[in-house]
């Protein structure tokens, strides 16, 4: 299952933990099984459907532009970020 | 990819600038330039009030004035959605972004547009924006970052609820985002320190002082197709911009960049380009909207505000434990400060095994602030290395050595989340141990004229992105290049001459030029020091998508296959092809002239989107003299050091160094917005808003470190941004070396050195 790491403000949801498994194809199908176990998870992680637009998903080290359609594999980490602008 | 590894010959050459004639003999067209047929003037009336209701706005005397074509307000664009999407690398709620084009129900800052005329002529438009009426409610304006986050403070977006990963706040209030960073566990790590030092600090809003004002020009054609000149970093994210503000089909917008004087990040988003479109559609006629400087200051994007407070622990072997953060951003009327920029970047050089920050988004009745060089990271930098400094002092360490133990090693977890790759944080601070200015004596002064010397780390994530380039060869041999960055710093000259040595031609052979958005491919904005890079990467690119073709073209001529034909893009024979079927050669130039019997038109094409770029550590040294009498603090020596990659046009990267460091010098000493209890600004001109001038800066010494970013065919970073970082923090640090009192505001103004001596 895909790693996901979880953001200090959202380790209530998960009895303190910092990372949790998750399993799915995509990251939006991850969200959608940690939402199950864990309540509220993907909520706050979205806007609507979409990602808040405050946050970038970063999938294996690399920033994903397609967002919650990236492909995740098996053991895949997964992190959520601010988003960033440069001058 | 091709990967020269003999010795460059264009790269790491010092040619001039592309655009030096052009700009020198004063052909270059600017936005203010800009002249159609029958074009009309705009002008763009704007609130004296920091906070108010808007009861009314009644036009009509106005349109009435002779020579008054249009006179537009919120009312002539359609509603906007509530919605924030990612536009070239910054965040945009187009809702927001409508309000601050025309103020809807309420003004939130001194400045804020109300509605725009065009006329006849620009004394007309600005005879006719007395004849608008508007009728305020007066309410009380928020201004410090503090304040607007106090519990009671007067509300800027009645509806706004702060937003975290925690969730949504139940009650309204000025902060409209929090987050955090955490990492290991801080109290332990504090518990473990022998030394712990924690102080506040304050920053003020700057600008970022580009010399053009943002000006536009729009035309409606008569079938609908709207184009618009415009100053900007990014023609493509304007694009979307008027997109989206008028409600009109991306497709039947062009969007032309001009020449552009200066940006630094404040050429993201469009302030008149609106305005001119709505104006040129009521009037019938090509409408030009150029700010004053004083428009500039008041309403467009300056650089946030900031309250921060960091403490630190460290043992006395020097090995930091444990950092706790707090950074408060004023984010300006709507929300978007860049507060997540200045907590990836403060403390990015240190190993810090336990810390924790806290960073908040606050609106304020000032301007909605946007980038600037590094946004959020000279700030926070700012306020990290004072620290840094101060707990090396306390332990009796050399502040370079005590950053040296503590630095930031590849594959070390960040207090972000993420980790650093291929850095050279160490590389960088030992450049600065062994550098000269740090070893020479330094004279500490007697009397009233006190000197000391301080140095700052500094960091920027730097940016990849999409990129597109165009290179198409020419019958005599040279090549035409199109680019859809923006050039702000010279880049169509770095960007041909990552062309020009790809394919083995000497850079007079390349051609550059800035396309649209009509004839290039999409490309970000140029900003995130991401254009040499990462259009660097198209360009070399779409070389070698040119010499696959000439291979094509030059089988076609010797009648062999293509893999007969090798291309020497190397040494004495580079630009030679040659044949292995019957062993003769011919030139680029001689394939060239051959295109018209070969197939015809022959073009490479480079569109990529970098999705991995690498980090830039930089560092200054600053020596200064304080007159401890009037607080006035005078630069003796600056130097900076920062490590580039590779330098693919020495004079421009050094000059980037030396323009960063100026910038900073400014913030360190000089620059700040000032507001009366009212929020009216009161220095919006050059006179009162001082920038350093060559009289306040030395001669700025640069060490360039070339240390590759390995995923770039020639090694390239990014430079634009990290030269800004470093240099507050450096002078602060000096300035307490020479007087001995830690200093916690910017800028460093005489009267703020005074007062931080209890003198005053």
């Amino acid at each position: 299952m895909a790693n996901v790491s979880v953001p200090s403000l959202m380790r209530d949801l998960t009895g303190g933990e910092a990372s949790v498994d998750g399993s799915g194809a995509t990251v939006a199908e991850v969200l959608h099984d940690l939402e199950a176990r864990y309540p509220g998870f993907a909520q706050r992680l979205l806007v609507g459907d979409d990602l808040d637009p405050a946050l970038v998903v970063v999938v294996d080290d690399r920033p994903a532009p397609l967002g919650l359609s990236t492909r995740v594999r098996v053991d895949s980490r997964i992190r959520f970020l601010p988003a960033v602008g440069g001058g | 990819m091709i990967t020269k590894t003999a010795e460059h010959t264009v790269i790491g050459t010092r040619p001039p600038r592309a655009d030096a004639f052009e700009k020198v003999v004063g052909k270059a067209v600017f936005g203010p330039d800009v002249n159609l047929p029958r074009m009309a003037y705009g002008r763009i009336l704007r609130s004296p009030h920091a906070h108010a209701r808007i009861v009314r706005i009644d036009p009509t005397r106005a349109e009435a004035l002779d020579g008054v074509y249009a006179v537009a307000t919120a009312a002539d664009l359609p509603e906007a959605a509530d919605r924030t999407e990612r536009v070239g690398e910054g965040n945009v709620n187009y809702k927001y972004m409508r309000d601050n084009t025309f103020a809807g129900d309420k003004v939130l800052y001194h400045g804020h547009p109300i509605a725009a005329v065009a006329a006849r002529t620009l004394q007309i438009a600005e005879q006719a924006l007395e004849l608008i009426d508007v009728e305020y409610e007066l309410l009380d304006p928020v201004l410090d970052v503090r304040q607007a986050m106090a519990a009671d403070a007067p509300l800027l977006h009645e509806g706004m609820h702060t937003r975290s990963l925690a969730g949504t706040a139940d009650t309204p209030s000025n902060v409209a985002s929090q987050f955090q960073f955490l990492q290991g566990d801080p109290e332990q790590g504090f518990a473990q320190a022998d030394v712990v030092v924690e102080r506040a600090f304050e920053t003020a809003m700057v600008h970022q002082g580009y010399i053009e004002p943002h000006a536009a020009t729009a035309a409606w054609d008569a079938d609908g197709t709207l184009t618009v000149y415009t100053t900007t970093q990014g023609a493509f994210d304007i694009r979307s911009q008027v997109h989206e503000l008028l409600g009109y089909p991306l497709s039947k917008i062009i969007v032309v960049p001009t020449e552009v004087g200066g940006a630094f990040g404040g050429k993201n988003v469009g302030y008149v380009e609106v305005p001119a479109a709505v104006l040129a559609r009521k009037s019938g006629r090509p409408v030009r909207v150029v700010m004053t400087r004083e428009e500039v200051f008041l309403a467009s994007g300056p650089s946030s505000g900031t309250w921060m407070r960091v403490k630190m622990g460290a043992t006395r072997e020097g090995r930091i434990t444990a950092a706790e953060v707090e950074l408060c951003y004023e984010a300006g009327a709507y929300p978007g400060s860049p507060v997540g920029a200045g907590a990836n970047c403060i403390l990015a050089g240190y190993d810090i095994p336990n810390a924790r920050l806290d960073g908040y988004d606050v609106v304020v009745n000032k301007p909605r602030v946007g980038a600037y060089r590094a946004p959020g990271a000279t700030q926070s930098t700012f306020a990290g290395e004072a620290v840094i400094d101060e707990l090396a002092e306390k332990l009796g360490l050399d502040p370079v050595e005590f950053r040296l133990r503590n630095i930031a090693t590849n594959g070390m977890p960040r207090l972000n989340g993420g980790f650093h790759e291929h850095i050279a944080a160490r590389e960088v601070m030992e450049a600065v141990r062994d550098h000269p200015h740090y070893n020479a004596p330094l004279e500490r002064g007697t009397g009233i004229l006190r000197r000391g010397r301080g140095v700052g780390l500094a960091y920027w994530g730097n940016w990849g992105a999409r990129s597109s380039v165009t290179l198409e060869v020419n019958a005599d041999g040279t090549v035409s290049m199109l680019m859809g960055s923006v050039d702000i710093t010279g880049t169509r000259t770095s960007i041909a001459m990552q062309a020009a040595e790809t394919l083995g031609l000497s850079l007079a052979h390349i051609n550059p030029a800035m396309g649209n958005t009509q004839t290039s491919g999409y490309s970000d904005a140029s900003g995130g020091s991401r254009t040499t890079m990462a259009t660097g990467v198209a360009a070399v690119k779409a070389a070698e998508e040119v010499i696959a073709k000439m291979h094509e073209r030059a089988a076609a001529i010797w009648v062999c296959e293509p893999e007969q034909v090798a291309y020497t893009n190397i040494g004495p024979d580079a630009g030679t092809f040659t044949c292995s079927r019957n062993d003769e050669t011919m030139t680029f130039a001689e394939v060239a002239a051959k295109l018209g019997g070969t197939g015809g038109a022959l073009r490479g094409q480079g569109d990529v989107n970098v999705r991995r770029w690498g980090g830039a550590f930089g560092a200054n040294i600053a020596d200064v003299e304080v007159d401890i009498e009037t607080g006035s603090v005078r630069l003796l020596r600056f130097t900076a050091v920062q490590n580039v990659g590779k330098a693919i046009r020495p004079g421009q990267v050094e000059g980037q160094l030396r323009g960063g460091a100026t910038q900073g010098i400014g913030w360190g000493l000089y620059e700040g917005y000032a507001y009366d209890g009212q929020g009216h600004m009161l220095n919006a001109n050059f006179l009162d808003y001082k920038l350093p001038t060559a009289l306040d800066v030395p001669a700025i010494e640069t060490e360039i470190l070339e240390i590759p970013w390995p995923e770039h065919p020639f090694g390239v970073r990014g430079v634009g941004e990290t030269p800004i970082v470093g240099p507050p923090a450096a002078i602060a640090n000096a300035v307490y070396d020479a007087i001995g009192v830690r200093q916690g505001f910017l800028p460093m103004t005489p009267a703020r050195i005074l007062e931080s001596m209890g003198i005053i």
